[in-house]
C-alpha cells in the first residue's frame, strides 16, 4: 500500500516533440492517498491508458517522476514496483485450474505454500468462486475469467496499487452492475490504493472517492462524484458526465449579468471578471417548462419511462430538458427555465462564476 | 417443404475426381499387385498374402524401416526444438519482422531434387564449400559418400536446414496472436521467463505444434529426393530409407507384387503413426 | 413494406433455439429487441436476414414468401457489433461495395455513397481505411453501407455495444433520425433496456427464445405483461416480492403494508407477486412515495445524475434509484419510501392482473 505522487509528469510516443501538441500526457501532477479509490475517466485517446502503464511501469515516461510513498519509482520495471493490474480482456492462464492461477503470483514470489493456500481460499471467498478452484480457468464464462484476473490481483497482500483498465468491457450489461459493485465492495475489504481507467461515467462514479475527468491528455478535473456533477470545472466535464450531458449556450456578458439570445439569464453567483468565449451551462435536470423564460420550440421528445427528455431548439441553440408528468408535442411553442443557482458561466471552457455563499 | 440446396456438390466434384484419380484409382491398382505374382507380358497369378508376410519377414525392409524411424525420429526432435526456439527469438514487431519471414521462408521455396543436389555439391570434398573447408581447412576428414556416419549426419543436416523453418513459422503464427496483455500480466504476476513460456506460450502453441508434428513426421517418413539425390542411398545401404528401398524393389528389379505389398504396409504404418501422434496430442483438448 | 414472421422456430439438433414466434415488423420506426445476452436476439435476426433457415414457419417481406431465399436476394443489410468493413479498401469502396455487386452505374455510385457519407458526417475521410479510423468512425461506415445500399430491411446487432459511453449516446440519438422517412424496416437488437427507451418506437421482449411482449415501446415499459417481461424490460432489476392481499390493504412482512387503490383493490383476496421499478423507491418521504420500508443498505452506485441503493428487507433484496446525490452507508440501516401508486400485481402464473 502506498501514495501515489506523479510529479511534472509528460510523455509524448514521438522521440522529438515539438509542442503540446505532440505529448500524450501533459504536464500531470498528482497525489493519490495511500487506500483511495481513484478513477481515470475519459474518452478513448484521452491518454488514460498512456498513464495507467506509466504508473505500472510498462511505459517510461518522457518527462518527470513516479514517486510509491515517496521513492523515486520511475525507472523500476513493473514487477519491482509491486503493483498489479487487471486487463480490459481477462487473462487467465488456460491450462491451469482456477487455484493454480490465484496462487500464480504467489508461488512466483516464493510464498510458502500454507500461506498460498489461506490468501487463496479466503480471496476466493470474497469473489465467490470457491466451488470453482478445482477447474480449468479456459472453461469458465467471461465475467468469471475477468473476476479471476482481479483474483489475481487481490492474492498478495503487500501490493502498492492495483489498477484496473477499462475491466467491464468483455461483461453483460446485467452483470455488469454486479462486479461494479463487488469491486467497491472488495476494495472497502482490503483497503488498497486503486485506479480504475474506464470511459463509463457510472463505472467511475460508483467506484471511486476520487475522479479524475481526462481529455486529450491533460486533467480537466479532479473531484468527488459529487462535484463533477454538481460543478463541473469545465464545460468538457459537464458534457462528459450525466445523461444527457450539460446544454451549453452561446452567451455574452454586459455590466457583470450574462446573456442569452437577448435574454438576460440569472446565475448561482457573481461573475469573474475577464474576456473570451462565454458559455452558459446548465444540466437537463435543471431546465424546466414554465409560463416565462427563454421562448423555445420542441423538437423531439425521448420517453425514457420514468422521465422524459425534452430537445427544444432556441434559435439554432439545442436544449434539452429532464420533464416528468405532462409532455408537450413536437413542434410546440413552449418557455424554458434554468434553476439559478445551477446555472453557471463558463469562459474559454474554463468556469467563471462564483457560488454565493449561502445567506 | 424445405428445400435443400444441392449446388454445393458441384464445387467438391473437381476434387473428388481429382481425389479418385490420384488416389483411389492407384491405390486399388496397388491392392491389385500386391496379391499377385507377375512375370511381365501383363500375366498375373494370384499369390494370396505371401508377399506381406515375406516383407514383414525380410531383415531388408526391418532395417530399412528401422533406419526410417530413426531418421524420422532424429530430425523431429531437432527440428521442433529449434523451430520452437527461433519462433522465440523472432522478433514480433518492427522493421526485421518481414526480413526474419523471408529469410525463414527460403528454403522452403526450393525444389526437393535442387535441395538434393545443392547439398550434394556443397558437401564434395574437394570442389563443395562445406567438404573443402572440412577436409582441407579444419583438417576434419569428411567424406559423405564413404564414411556412413557423415552421410547420416549429412541427411539430416540438410533435412534440418530445408524444414525448420516450417516449424518456425507455424510457431511464429501462434506466438504473434498472443495479446500483449498476457505479457504484461505475466511481468506484473512475477513470472519467470520459463513460466512465460511454460503458461503462456507454449499453450498457444500447441495447436500449431501439433500442426507442425503431424506434417512433418509423414514429410519426413515419406521422404525420397533428397537422400537420394544426395546419397543413393548410400555408402552401401547406410541411408537406404524406407522410401528408397521401396523404389529399389519396384523399379530396380521390378517386382512389383513385394514393391505393391510394402507400399501399403508403408502406407499403413505411416496413417497408424499419425493417427497416434493425433490422437495423443489433442487428448488433453478433449477431456 | 412490412416484414412478418409466420411461427418461426428454429432447432438446432433437437434443442429449441427460437420458439414459435410471429411478429409483424413495420418500416418508419424501430423494431428494438431487447433481451440479455442468450436471449435469442441474433438468432432471431439471423432468422430474418436468411443466413439460417427455420425450421418451420415463414418468413414474408412485403407480403412475398422469402422464407427459402437467400440473403443475397433478399435486399437486406446487416450491422454487427463488431465493426466489419473490409480492410483493404478506403471507406469510399466499403461504402460502395454492395452497390458495385448490384452493377450500378458509376455515377449513380457516386451519388449515393456521398449521400450516405455525409449523413453520417464521413465525407472528410472517404480516402481512408478503416484501419485509419476510430472505432465509432468505422461503424459510421458500416451503417453508411446500409443507408447506401436501401436496403428493404436493415438488421443492427448491437452496433454501439463496443462503443464509448459518450459516442453511443450520440449516435443513439442520431439513429432514428438517419432510417425516417427511408421505407426500411428496422431491426436493432439490444441488451440494454435504457438504449430501447432512448430508441423508441417498437419494442420486443425477448427471454428464453420466445418473445414475451411486443409492443410501443414506452407502452410495454409502463404495462408488462407478465413478471417476466417487467424483468426483462428494467435495468437496475425490478423490485419483486410475494404479497398476501386481504380486504383492501396488501402485506408484504416485516411490517411494510399499504392500502389499495384502483384496480387492485378488487382484486381477490390472496397471495401475489408485487414489483415496483428502482425509481418509485425513494430516500425521501414525498406525497406519493409514502409507505416506509427500512432496510440494510448493502450496495450503493452513483451514475452522472442518479444514486442507486440496494438493500435488504427480509429475504429480498430492493433496489432504489433516485435523482441526484445521495449518500447512503453501507451495512447500516436506511429509511426509503415507496409509491404504491405504481405497483404492478402479478398473479402466481405471471400474468399482470393489476
Amino acid at each position: 500500500m502506498a501514495k501515489i505522487t506523479l510529479d511534472k509528469l509528460r510523455h509524448s510516443y514521438m522521440p522529438d516533440p515539438k509542442g503540446p501538441q505532440d505529448y500524450a500526457i501533459k504536464e500531470i501532477n498528482l497525489d493519490w492517498q495511500d487506500g483511495g479509490a481513484y478513477a481515470l475517466l475519459g474518452p478513448s485517446g484521452c491518454g488514460k491508458s498512456t498513464l495507467l502503464n506509466i504508473i505500472s511501469g510498462l511505459l517510461q515516461p518522457s518527462e518527470g517522476r513516479i514517486l510509491f510513498d515517496g521513492n523515486d519509482v520511475s525507472a523500476l520495471p513493473p514487477d519491482r514496483r509491486n503493483i498489479a493490474q487487471v486487463f480490459q480482456f481477462p487473462v487467465i492462464y488456460d491450462t491451469m485450474t482456477v487455484y493454480d492461477n490465484l496462487a500464480f503470483p504467489l508461488r512466483n514470489r516464493g510464498v510458502d505454500e500454507a500461506k498460498v493456500t489461506a490468501r487463496v481460499t479466503e480471496i476466493a471467498e470474497m469473489l465467490e468462486v470457491t466451488e470453482m478452484l478445482r477447474v480449468r480457468a479456459a472453461n469458465l464464462s467471461p465475467d468469471n475469467k475477468q473476476k479471476i484476473s482481479m483474483g489475481r490481483g487481490l492474492v498478495r497482500d503487500d501490493v502498492n496499487v492495483i489498477m484496473f483498465d477499462e475491466p467491464l468491457t468483455v461483461i453483460d450489461p446485467h452483470l455488469k452492475w454486479k462486479l461494479r459493485s463487488k469491486l467497491k465492495e472488495l476494495h472497502q475489504k482490503v483497503g488498497v490504493t486503486m485506479i480504475y481507467v474506464t470511459h463509463d461515467q457510472t463505472e467511475a462514479l460508483t467506484f471511486a472517492d476520487q475522479v479524475v475527468v481526462m481529455q486529450d491528455g491533460e486533467v480537466v478535473q479532479i473531484g468527488t462524484p459529487v462535484d463533477l456533477f454538481e460543478r463541473p470545472a469545465h464545460t468538457f466535464v459537464g458534457h462528459f458526465i450525466g445523461s444527457p450531458g450539460m446544454n451549453v449556450l452561446p452567451a455574452e456578458v454586459k455590466d457583470g449579468a450574462a446573456f442569452f439570445s437577448g435574454q438576460r439569464i440569472a446565475l448561482e453567483g457573481a461573475i469573474i471578471p475577464g474576456a473570451g468565449l462565454h458559455q452558459i451551462g446548465v444540466r437537463p435536470e435543471f431546465v424546466s417548462l414554465a409560463a416565462t423564460g427563454v421562448p423555445a420550440t420542441v423538437r423531439k421528445i425521448m420517453d425514457l419511462g420514468r422521465h422524459a427528455v425534452v430537445e427544444a431548439l432556441a434559435g439554432e441553440t439545442r436544449i434539452n430538458a429532464i420533464v416528468e408528468g405532462t409532455l408537450p408535442g413536437p413542434g410546440e411553442a413552449v418557455h424554458l427555465s434554468f434553476r439559478p443557482d445551477q446555472t453557471r458561466l463558463y469562459r474559454d471552457g474554463w468556469i467563471a462564476s462564483e457560488k454565493e455563499r449561502a445567506a | 417443404m424445405r428445400k435443400v440446396n444441392q449446388k454445393g456438390w458441384l464445387f467438391v466434384l473437381p476434387v473428388l475426381l481429382l481425389v479418385a484419380f490420384n488416389a483411389l484409382v492407384p491405390m486399388m491398382t496397388v491392392v491389385n499387385y500386391s496379391v499377385q505374382e507377375t512375370f511381365g507380358n501383363n500375366q498375373f497369378f494370384w499369390h494370396g498374402l505371401g508377399w506381406f508376410e515375406q516383407i514383414l519377414r525380410s531383415e531388408r525392409f526391418h532395417a530399412a524401416l528401422g533406419r526410417q524411424f530413426l531418421f524420422t525420429a532424429m530430425i523431429l526432435a531437432i527440428e521442433v526444438l529449434l523451430g520452437v526456439i527461433i519462433a522465440l527469438s523472432m522478433p514480433r514487431k518492427g522493421f526485421w519482422v518481414p526480413f526474419c519471414l523471408v529469410t525463414m521462408a527460403l528454403p522452403m521455396l526450393i525444389p526437393w531434387n535442387v535441395v538434393g543436389a545443392m547439398w550434394n555439391i556443397f558437401t564434395l570434398p574437394d570442389i563443395g564449400l562445406l567438404g573443402y573447408v572440412m577436409n582441407h581447412t579444419l583438417g576434419i576428414p569428411y567424406n559423405m559418400t564413404q564414411d556412413p556416419l557423415a552421410a547420416w549426419i549429412t541427411v539430416i543436416v540438410m533435412d534440418v536446414w530445408h524444414w525448420t523453418s516450417l516449424v518456425v513459422l507455424l510457431c511464429y503464427a501462434g506466438l504473434v496472436s498472443i495479446p500483449d496483455a498476457y505479457y504484461q500480466a505475466a511481468k506484473i504476476d512475477g513470472a519467470s521467463n520459463w513460466s512465460v513460456f511454460r503458461f503462456i506460450q507454449l499453450p498457444k502453441m500447441k495447436q500449431v505444434l501439433t500442426i507442425a508434428v503431424l506434417l512433418r513426421f509423414m514429410d519426413s517418413f515419406n521422404i525420397y529426393t533428397e537422400p537420394f539425390v544426395l546419397t543413393g542411398g548410400g555408402p552401401g545401404n547406410s541411408t537406404t530409407l524406407l522410401s528408397i528401398d521401396l523404389v529399389k524393389i519396384a523399379l530396380g528389379q521390378f517386382d512389383l507384387g513385394p514393391a505393391a505389398a510394402m507400399s501399403l504396409i508403408y502406407f499403413a504404418i505411416t496413417l497408424f503413426v499419425s493417427w497416434l501422434f493425433y490422437t495423443l496430442m489433442t487428448r488433453h483438448d478433449v477431456k | 413494406m412490412a416484414l412478418e414472421l409466420r411461427a418461426i422456430t428454429k432447432r438446432v439438433e433437437q434443442v429449441t433455439h427460437i420458439k414459435e414466434t410471429s411478429l409483424l415488423l413495420e418500416p418508419g420506426r424501430f423494431n428494438v429487441l431487447l433481451g440479455e445476452t442468450g436471449a435469442g436476439k441474433t438468432s432471431l435476426i439471423k432468422l430474418m436476414a436468411g443466413l439460417d433457415r427455420v425450421a418451420t414457419g415463414q418468413i414474408l417481406m412485403d407480403g412475398r414468401d422469402v422464407t427459402g431465399m437467400s440473403p443475397q436476394k433478399r435486399n437486406i443489410s446487416l450491422v454487427h457489433q463488431f465493426f466489419v468493413n473490409y480492410p483493404h479498401m478506403t471507406v469510399f469502396d466499403n461504402i460502395a461495395s454492395p452497390l458495385r455487386v448490384a452493377g450500378m452505374a458509376k455515377s449513380e455510385i457516386q451519388g449515393r455513397v456521398e449521400a450516405a457519407a455525409d449523413v453520417l458526417q464521413l465525407r472528410p475521410m472517404l480516402h481512408r481505411r478503416p484501419h485509419e479510423l476510430s472505432g465509432g468512425q468505422q461503424q459510421r461506415t458500416a451503417l453508411a453501407r446500409a443507408i447506401a445500399k436501401e436496403s428493404t430491411a436493415v438488421f443492427l446487432d448491437e452496433p454501439l455495444a463496443n462503443l464509448d459511453y459518450k459516442l453511443r449516446e450520440e449516435l443513439r440519438e442520431q439513429l432514428p433520425e438517419l432510417f425516417a422517412g427511408r421505407g426500411a424496416v428496422v431491426v436493432y437488437a439490444t441488451s440494454e433496456p435504457a438504449e430501447a427507451l432512448m430508441l423508441g418506437g417498437r419494442t420486443a421482449l425477448m427471454q428464453d427464445g420466445r418473445v414475451t411482449q411486443f409492443g410501443p415501446t414506452a407502452e410495454i415499459y409502463r404495462r408488462p405483461n407478465t413478471l417476466v417481461s417487467a424483468r426483462v424490460f428494467s435495468d437496475p432489476p425490478i423490485n419483486s416480492a410475494p404479497v398476501t392481499k386481504s380486504g383492501d390493504r396488501v402485506e408484504l412482512g416485516h411490517g411494510v403494508g399499504w392500502q389499495l387503490t384502483g384496480p387492485a383493490a378488487a382484486l381477490r383476496d390472496g397471495t401475489y407477486t408485487v414489483a415496483i421499478r428502482p425509481n418509485y423507491i425513494s430516500p425521501v418521504r414525498s406525497e406519493a412515495a409514502f409507505v416506509p420500508m427500512t432496510g440494510t443498505v448493502q450496495i450503493t452506485e452513483l451514475s452522472g445524475s442518479e444514486s442507486t441503493a440496494h438493500f435488504r428487507l427480509g429475504a429480498e433484496t430492493w433496489v432504489s434509484l433516485a435523482p441526484g446525490v445521495h449518500r447512503y452507508h453501507v451495512g447500516e440501516d436506511h429509511e426509503f419510501f415507496m409509491d404504491p401508486a405504481h405497483c404492478f400485481y402479478f398473479a402466481p402464473d405471471g400474468a399482470l392482473v393489476a
